[in-house]
């Protein structure tokens, strides 16, 4: 099938989230859509799946108008979407996934759970993607939940599929297979659409790469285009992400982790037996493919998820069962990986956020009695220090944009005297101007002797980070390499390979 | 749908960033210069509300007259005699509802008795000028309960649970409150506070075991709330039976009567039923106003309400909130006890809660969680129940419609696309208290 998109324009208010974008995608074709986060990309696939109506322009297949108004228009046209967060039932077998909202019955409305295996098992056999269409997803690893996705579309029969930064969740060998199913699919005469703000990616498997950026489509290029003039399309500039810093000045230990061994939710080693430390004025950054327990590091070091095993020590002083606001105390910032969800508290004000840990304290509260006038005029300055865009410090945060909303939290968390930060994910999400504005802040912390611990999926922010980095792999780190490390190496860290030097490294990293 | 639409936020330059200060970073809620227009247009709260106890108030009309068997008679000779049917459906609906009118805020009749007395000394001393009074006395005598309980729900919203054990706190207040009314003898004064902080105490620690078996246990509170209903109101007439509680020479399950010096100090004079209940209430809305919105505590409350996670991150003890909101809620519904014990029935019964616990979630939901609001929706109410008593015994619709009433205003105004469907307003923003009302089932 051949695809056409023309002129898609969406509006939202005053922000054009698309403008008038046009598309073209071939039969058997990888056409590969690039752009930083908040680009347009997402809009656009909404509008293609029918999850939200355009204001302007018109969808063609094989050039025949079509009106894609819900999801079922889009999968009746022929396509198919796989979300980057999954839309599949945990407790439900691979082949009832599958045949979700197209149940096949037989007589009496049972349901024709044969069949509905055949059709799980021809489909994964035809493209080698290798599920088992009797095993729960709930016990699936990320990568093969992603191929159930896959089937479930080709199930419906998608001639165009829509991967939606389908690499964010894998390892890179996991990547590296779902780039041959896509050439599979490739073969069979299907087109892809997909995703991504990854260059390297792009370059590998595109046929065609559009670059889209503040909603506007950039320009369309070979995959033989160089990494500079993708990266130059996509921020709209020539440099990319560049940080100044001089060289750290490491004090002495403060932040000091033993042996910690965190369990997940469900009972398993998130977090497996690790050791680390770091010094004041010091920046130490945590890489590795989400899910690999970086998370639950953060939030046990934050008091927000219970120990099984192993110490924490600030300073000397021991932590490990100290509580959340314990630890606040005793200097240690946080700014969490979801500022949504943990970060903020979207219906109160700007002025309410800039004080949510620290609100019982003077000046903030004569006993139990909230000041408000003092919370303002601390909301008033922090606004103009971190350049926090909003009407006025009543706004309630959630109305913020993104990366407004995380220098509110920035501001609250610098507000107050740290010894150590943990950062996760401190940039996600945000545009190029927000994202140079939070490295400079953390950079600024770093030199006035604050152990700061960052956790980031982004190498390139790691990179321009980090004084030393850390790599996590299945709840182990794997290894400690200066910034200066090559990507190649890193990678393989990440996905478990240690490399011959690595005791020898890792000592180094500890003893560092 | 895949994630949050972050495509709607572009990597503006600071410039335009400012212009998108109000923009929300999913990029589908709209501008704030159209929420504020939608805002007034619509008045998300005051005017549905408002528009809601209309329309309750006009199917309720229309239930009156169509219940009324000689309307119906009407209505049979409807073709030949139109006009007769029509009016008569009128003159049924609007007498029912002159007669709550004069029952709950004012009868123009007692006005003109002041006038047949012999002089205003006399008009004063025998009650007849008080008789002006009595429909709002009465009105704010029903309120009293409600507004408490009505703070108890409210409160605990505010802090994400929903607190459906009104009722076992109101025992739990109630059976403290009476034991000390009868059991012990004070002075005046001290009689009547012990006796206050009895009721707050009794309901305070049934709504702190509910807080602290959800802390604890992780049980949700909904549930442990309705089972703490069955339990206290058995315990009540378990021990409204034994000797402790019952009252000598009766055989039914009632209380002795409280002491005299435990009563609640009549406002407005002996004839008048309206008692410094209504004080204590008022003055309860406002500290739960202050506690919620200029104390550490109720931004401790708020904010777990709002966001336990954010609340947790920030350093806060979300099982600890939950357990100091649950006392608190406990010990407002344990004061609406005190206001029933000790302002107008001096003892206590197996059936004295009556429906109090499922009228304060009306009308906690009918005041938006707020206390200003509960205040009016516990007046609405209270002015609906006594013009109901009075519209009862002078026509001939029953109680049960006032009932119905309140119904429809809280199915309305939980239904806010409905009354704007009605009226014909400006579409919906879904987050009417109506939604996050109905959200805390989820929480």
């Amino acid at each position: 099938m051949r695809l056409e998109l023309r002129g898609i324009t969406k509006r939202y208010g005053a922000l054009v989230a698309n403008d008038g974008i046009d598309l073209t995608v071939e039969p058997g074709q990888i056409h590969a859509l690039l752009g930083e986060n908040g680009a347009g990309k997402t809009t656009l696939m909404n509008v293609l799946y029918g999850l939200t109506q355009p204001d302007d322009g018109e969808i063609l297949a094989d050039g025949q108008p079509i009106t894609l108004r819900s999801p079922k228009d889009a999968i009746r046209a022929g396509l198919g979407m796989v979300h980057q967060h999954f839309m599949l039932v945990p407790v439900f077998t691979v082949a009832e996934n599958v045949t979700l909202g197209a149940e096949r019955s037989r007589r009496l409305g049972l349901l024709d759970r044969r069949g509905m295996r055949r059709e799980v098992r021809e489909l994964s056999e035809r493209y080698g993607l290798r599920v088992d269409p009797d095993a729960r997803i709930e016990e699936l690893p990320v990568g093969v939940q992603q191929r159930v996705e896959i089937i479930k579309a080709l199930a419906a029969e998608a001639r165009v599929l829509i991967l939606d930064e389908p690499t964010s969740v894998l390892t890179p060998g996991e990547t590296d297979e779902l780039f041959t199913i896509m050439r599979q699919l490739r073969a069979d005469g299907r087109s892809i659409i997909f995703i991504s703000h990854k260059l390297r990616e792009v370059q590998e498997i595109a046929d065609v790469i559009t670059v889209v950026r503040r909603g506007q489509v950039m320009g369309q290029r070979p995959p033989t285009a160089t990494d500079e003039e993708l990266a130059a399309l996509m921020v709209g500039r020539k440099v990319v992400l560049q940080v100044s810093k001089s060289p750290a000045a490491p004090g002495e230990v403060v932040l000091a982790v033993e042996q910690l061994t965190v369990p997940d939710d469900r009972g398993q080693h998130a977090v497996d037996g690790v050791s680390f430390s770091v010094r004041a004025g010091e920046i130490l950054g945590v890489v590795g493919v989400q899910g690999n327990g970086q998370t639950e590091l953060c939030e046990a070091l934050m008091g927000l998820r219970p120990v099984s095993a192993g110490s924490v020590r600030l300073a000397g002083r021991e932590i490990t069962a100290q509580t959340p606001r314990q630890r606040i105390r005793a200097g240690i910032g946080y700014i969490p990986e979801d500022r949504q969800s943990d970060g903020l508290v979207a219906d109160f004000s700007v002025a309410d956020n800039m004080i949510l840990d620290v609100y019982d304290r003077p000046p903030y509260a004569r006993g139990i009695a909230l000041d408000l006038a003092a919370s303002r005029a601390n909301a008033t300055a922090r606004v103009a220090q971190f350049d926090v865009r909003t009407t006025s410090v009543d706004t309630p945060a959630g109305t913020l944009s993104g990366g407004n909303q995380q220098k509110v939290i920035l501001a609250r968390e610098f507000g107050r005297d740290l010894r150590v930060l943990l950062a996760s994910q401190p940039t996600r999400g945000l545009d190029v101007g927000s994202i140079e504005f939070v490295h400079r802040r953390l950079i600024e912390e770093r030199d006035k002797g604050v152990a700061v611990v960052i956790i980031s999926a982004e190498l390139d922010e790691v990179y321009a980070l980090a004084d030393r980095i850390a790599v996590m792999y299945e709840g182990r780190i794997t290894g400690f390499r200066p910034p200066s490390v090559p990507v190649e190496e890193l990678g393989m860290l990440m996905a478990g390979a240690v490399p011959a030097t690595a005791d020898k490294d890792q000592a180094a990293g500890e003893s560092a | 749908m895949s994630d949050q639409p972050t495509a709607a936020e572009p990597p503006a330059p600071p410039a335009e960033s400012a212009k998108q200060a109000d923009q929300d970073n999913s990029g589908q809620r709209p501008r704030l210069g159209r929420l504020l227009i939608e805002s007034i247009v619509e008045g998300n709260s005051v005017v549905v509300t408002a528009l809601a106890i209309v329309t309750a108030i006009v199917v309720g009309g229309l239930l009156i007259a169509f219940t009324d068997p000689t309307v119906l008679n009407a209505w049979g000779t409807f073709f030949a005699a139109p006009g007769n049917a029509i009016a008569r459906a009128w003159g049924s609906a609007a007498g029912a509802y002159v007669a709550m009118f004069e029952g709950s805020i004012f009868n123009p009749h007692t006005v003109g008795a002041i006038f047949q007395q012999k002089s205003i000394g006399v008009a004063f001393s025998d009650g007849t000028v008080s008789q002006v009074f009595n429909p709002i006395s009465e009105t704010a005598v029903n309120a009293t309960p409600l507004i408490f309980a009505g703070l108890s729900v409210a409160l605990a919203f505010r802090a994400g649970l929903f607190n459906i054990g009104a009722q076992s706190q109101f025992i739990g207040g109630a059976l403290v409150c009476t034991w000390l009314g009868f059991g012990v003898s004070l002075p005046p004064v001290i009689h009547v506070v012990v006796c206050v902080l009895g009721a707050f105490a009794g309901g305070a620690v049934i709504g702190w075991l509910v807080g602290f078996l959800k802390a604890a246990t992780g049980a949700h509170e909904v549930i442990v709330t309705i089972m703490l209903n069955y339990v206290l109101a058995d315990f009540l007439a378990w021990i409204l039976g034994t000797s402790g509680m019952r009252r000598p020479g009766r055989s039914d399950l009632i209380s002795p009567l409280i002491a005299g010096n435990a009563h609640l100090p009549l406002l407005l004079g002996s004839h008048l039923r309206v008692n410094a209940g209504f004080l204590l209430a008022l003055a309860c809305a406002a500290g739960v106003w202050w506690l919620l919105n200029r104390s550490t505590i109720g931004f401790e409350f708020r904010s777990v309400g709002a966001n336990p996670s954010a609340a947790r991150s920030a350093g806060m003890s979300v099982p600890r909130t939950w357990i100091g909101v649950m006392l608190i809620a406990g010990g407002l519904a344990g004061l609406a006890a005190s206001a029933v014990i000790q302002g107008t029935d001096f003892t206590l019964t197996f059936q004295s809660y009556g429906t109090y616990g499922i009228d304060a979630i009306t009308v906690a939901l009918l005041g938006r969680a707020r206390p200003l609001g509960v205040v009016l929706a516990a007046l609405l109410f209270g002015a609906l129940h006594a013009g109901g008593i009075a519209m009862q015994a002078s026509t001939s619709t029953p109680l049960s419609v006032t009932t119905v009433i309140q119904s429809l205003v809280v199915l309305f105004v939980a239904a806010p696309p409905l009354v704007r469907g009605i009226f014909r307003l400006h579409r919906a923003t879904a987050r009417g208290a109506g939604q996050s009302l109905a959200k805390g089932w989820n929480g």
